[in-house]
């Protein structure tokens, strides 16, 4: 663990009672299980706003506390423990990201304040394919007098059937492959030739696809440079998958915690089978996985907030490793469970089904391992 | 700590590094390649660092150290890597300024500091560790050299082996039974010896890496003074267990000692060529190659973040320092194992000549390499202390 400041300490300690307390795990099985089309509890994410988690990284000026990102992945580190869904990381930390490296006055005003007070949700919406590949963008916006015409495909789009806006990029020129000739627009989610479809993936969460034909925005709707989105997309997506690994982090470790439990309460030929070493080396060996992602996690977390010119490059090692440790961890949670772990009604397979969500989002370790060799410079 | 004190050393080192000695290599058993020139010159620099205190700068300046902090005598040996060079006295001195001062420096009376630490400190003494035997291996304590006092001398029966530098060293630490009806761990004792002596013989062991850096060491009636007993009679696992604790220390921090200050990626490219976009042209390698520089980001970072947590007075530090011995291996023998695997049949040299100094020296060090996961606790016994001692799972094995 960081050395945290006292807020940070106090945060922390806030978010892992309120998660196991109010928001664990067995709630969002209920949720699972009441085929509601609620992705996640309104009251849930009505007290993530009360206690002002939703303004974390928002200046004060909107309304916010820009507490910065190791503040941010402290909570959502324990909410990927207890698997809470909730908008949060797709509109506070992705969203709110997107518009404060990005956005003018005028767009700032008119949303930050909303993803402040939990009305408006706003959340990316890049991939096309079953592969996040950004520069292979394909979805074009035309321009037609001072505004634009948007048509084009969208996918995996996380939280796309509650947000109230979504951040498009859309392709204004060149083709697609070219890091050059994308943009970015705010479109509100009720726009007219939008037709979202819910996807129902493994892990019960609010993912979308998204359908543009023609879809009228104004000039003013271009979130930061015309053509020369790629750059700002990238650092958003950076501080996206500094995010996300945090989460991750949580869903692994709670595992780790789960199996660790389970090794030294159940017996088997006479022993708790924690006592197996063939286990234990399993145990170790996943232990070591966790100290060094949440080095990773940390470290990344904590550039962002230095504004370290080596952002990137940590994005990609955090979600790497993270990635790896979870794939791992996920694994071993069912088999060390052995029969029990193959049950719906034990918390595994919860577990599971969400870390393959999280390894595909924003970019999966084969993604992460090319780009951290390219940064690298080979 | 100061700028100043940045600069001053800094300062020091370029005024005091004998010129010759930029990139000239020392082995791990302190070993000089060179003629004599660069012999010579190594042996200048180690009276100049000596002097400064700065074979082991930490010690106090009265047993030949300098005082420092852990802060400052990092900067001390940054500046000195900086400068192109390596300080020769750790590596002098055995396993003195690494295991046995440190140790010393705990359990030691004042007159055995001032008898012992000085030679270390200098470079002057090298010291070799007595603990492995034929049948006591990861199980230690089941060691059965014997040790009797008889009046003012201990009388030492019995074998060794695997003894780092036995042939080379004035002086042993080794571990004896002192009392054979005591439980396995309570009947251990420490002691310090000279080597030059009738009852001492030792038999040097080819490695695999063609280097005999160690021996097989008897003891026939063997003697120590009886006031180089270290710690407590019967009290000597509670000395080795520290001493350890030195070892994983200095294992783990220790800068793996390469030649090739260039980057593993460097000299993938020069070996495998690149694409015109300067990618590595096998994408396998290249895969591998990011997976595991990004193995060693995280070591480091963990590194890093233990440093930091224990200024910061975090009590989980030590769990996650129990993870490091094991991930250094991982990243030391990953990585010969990739260079090896980039130079192809340039990477299967014994003897230079047709092969690059460069090639022949990574083919040594992947077979050296090898028992990284086996000395200093072995990468199984590493996993059980995590699992055990870590973790709380129960004993998985018989106590040893
Ligand atoms: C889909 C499915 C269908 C099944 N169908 C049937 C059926 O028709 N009839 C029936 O009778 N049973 C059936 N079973 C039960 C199955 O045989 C058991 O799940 C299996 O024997 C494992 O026992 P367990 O689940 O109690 O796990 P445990 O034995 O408790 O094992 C837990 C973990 O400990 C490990 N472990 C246990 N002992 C040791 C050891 N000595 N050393 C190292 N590791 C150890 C295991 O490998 C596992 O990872 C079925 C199970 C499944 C999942
Ligand atoms: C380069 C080198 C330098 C050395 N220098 C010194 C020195 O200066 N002084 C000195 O005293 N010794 C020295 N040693 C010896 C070293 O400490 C021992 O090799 C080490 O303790 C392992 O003992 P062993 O070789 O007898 O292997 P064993 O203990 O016999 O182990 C054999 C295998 O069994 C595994 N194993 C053993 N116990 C367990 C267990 N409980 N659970 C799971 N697996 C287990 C081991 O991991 C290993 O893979 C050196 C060794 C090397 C390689």
């Amino acid at each position: 663990m960081a050395v945290l400041t006292e807020e940070q300490t106090l945060i922390k300690d806030q978010a892992t009672a309120w998660a196991k307390d109010k928001a664990p795990v067995s709630s969002f099985r209920a949720l699972r299980d009441s085929k509601s089309e609620q992705a996640f509890l309104p009251e849930t994410w009505s007290a993530m706003v009360d206690m002002g988690w939703s303004g974390i990284l928002v200046p004060e000026q909107y309304g916010g506390s820009d507490l910065g990102y190791l503040t941010c992945g402290l909570i959502l580190e324990q909410l990927g423990r207890q698997l809470t869904a909730s908008p949060l990381f797709s509109s506070s930390l992705v969203g709110a990201s997107a518009l404060m490296l990005a956005g003018n006055t005028a767009q700032q005003e008119a949303l930050l304040p909303s993803i402040v007070n939990g009305s408006a949700l706003v959340t990316l919406a890049l991939d096309e394919s079953s592969r996040h590949q950004p520069e292979q963008t394909a979805c074009r916006a035309e321009q037609t007098g001072d505004g634009f015409c948007i048509s084009g495909k969208k996918t995996f789009v996380a939280e796309g059937m509650s947000a109230t806006h979504y951040l498009v990029a859309a392709r204004t020129s060149e083709n697609p492959g070219d890091a050059q000739g994308i943009s970015l627009f705010i479109v509100p989610a009720q726009a007219e030739g939008i037709e979202r479809t819910a996807l129902p993936t493994i892990d019960s969460r609010d993912y979308a696809k998204l359908s543009f034909t023609d879809v009228r925005v104004e000039g003013t709707a271009v979130l930061g440079s015309l053509d020369d989105g790629m750059p700002v997309l990238e650092k958003v997506l950076d501080r996206a998958r500094i995010g996300i690994a945090a989460e991750m982090l949580g869903t692994a470790s709670q595992a780790f915690d789960m199996t660790l439990d389970y090794l030294k309460t159940r017996e088997q030929f006479g022993k708790v089978i924690g006592s197996f070493q063939a286990l234990g080396h399993r145990a170790a060996a996943l232990f070591s996985l966790q100290e060094q992602s949440r080095s990773c996690v940390e470290a990344a977390l904590q550039a962002v907030d230095a504004e370290a010119d080596n952002v990137s490059e940590l994005a990609s090692l955090a979600k790497c490793q993270v990635g790896k440790f979870l794939f791992e961890m996920s694994n071993e949670l069912i088999q060390i469970h052995g029969g029990i772990g193959m049950t719906d009604e034990f918390d595994a397979g919860l577990y599971l089904k969400r870390a393959r969500v999280l390894e595909a989002s924003f970019g999966n370790r084969a993604y992460h391992r090319h780009r951290y060799a390219n940064l690298m410079g080979f | 700590m100061t700028e100043d004190f940045k600069i001053s050393v800094g300062d020091w080192v370029a005024d005091n590094l004998p010129k010759g000695l930029v990139g000239a290599h020392i082995s791990m058993y302190g070993v000089v390649s060179g003629d004599q020139e660069v012999k010579d010159a190594f042996e200048l620099w180690r009276q100049r660092l000596a002097a400064q205190g700065w074979g082991a700068p930490t010690w106090p300046r009265e047993y030949g150290g300098a005082g420092l902090t852990d802060a400052q005598a990092k900067v001390v040996s940054r500046a000195i890597t900086k400068a192109g060079s390596t300080n020769p006295i750790p590596y002098l001195a055995g396993m003195g300024v690494t295991m046995v001062g440190p140790t010393l420096l705990e359990y030691g009376t004042p007159e055995q500091k001032a008898r012992h630490l000085p030679g270390m400190a200098s470079g002057e003494v090298r010291w070799c560790l007595g603990l492995s035997e034929p049948n006591a291996g990861s199980d230690l304590a089941s060691l059965n050299t014997s040790a009797e006092l008889d009046e003012e001398t201990w009388v030492l029966n019995g074998q060794k082996t695997w003894t780092s530098g036995a042939d080379k060293s004035q002086w042993c630490g080794a571990l004896v039974r002192t009392d054979r009806s005591a439980a396995k761990r309570n009947g251990i004792s420490f002691l310090m010896l000279e080597m030059d002596q009738p009852g001492i013989e030792t038999r040097p062991i080819s490695l695999i890496a063609g280097e005999s850096p160690f021996c097989e060491t008897f003891f026939t009636n063997a003697q120590a003074r009886k006031d180089d007993l270290l710690g407590q009679m019967n009290d000597g696992w509670s000395v080795i267990k520290r001493l350890l604790q030195h070892e994983r220390q200095s294992q783990t921090n220790a800068p793996a000692p390469s030649t090739t200050a260039e980057p593993l990626q460097d000299v993938a490219k020069r070996y495998l060529g690149t694409s015109a976009d300067g990618t590595l042209t096998d994408s396998d390698m290249r895969s591998r190659l990011a997976d595991h520089l990004m193995d060693t980001a995280a070591h480091e970072l963990t590194i890093a973040r233990i440093m930091t947590d224990a200024r910061g007075g975090n009590v989980e530090v030590s769990a996650t320092a129990s993870i490091l011995k094991n991930s250094a291996t991982d990243v030391a023998q990953g990585r010969s194992e990739l260079l090896l695997e980039i130079m192809g049949s340039q990477g299967l040299g014994w003897e230079p000549g047709e092969y690059s100094g460069e090639e022949t020296h990574t083919v040594r060090e992947w077979l050296g390499g090898k028992a990284m996961s086996i000395y200093g606790g072995s990468y199984e016994v590493q996993k059980n202390i995590i699992s055990k001692n870590i973790l709380g799972l129960p004993e998985t094995t018989q106590k040893g």
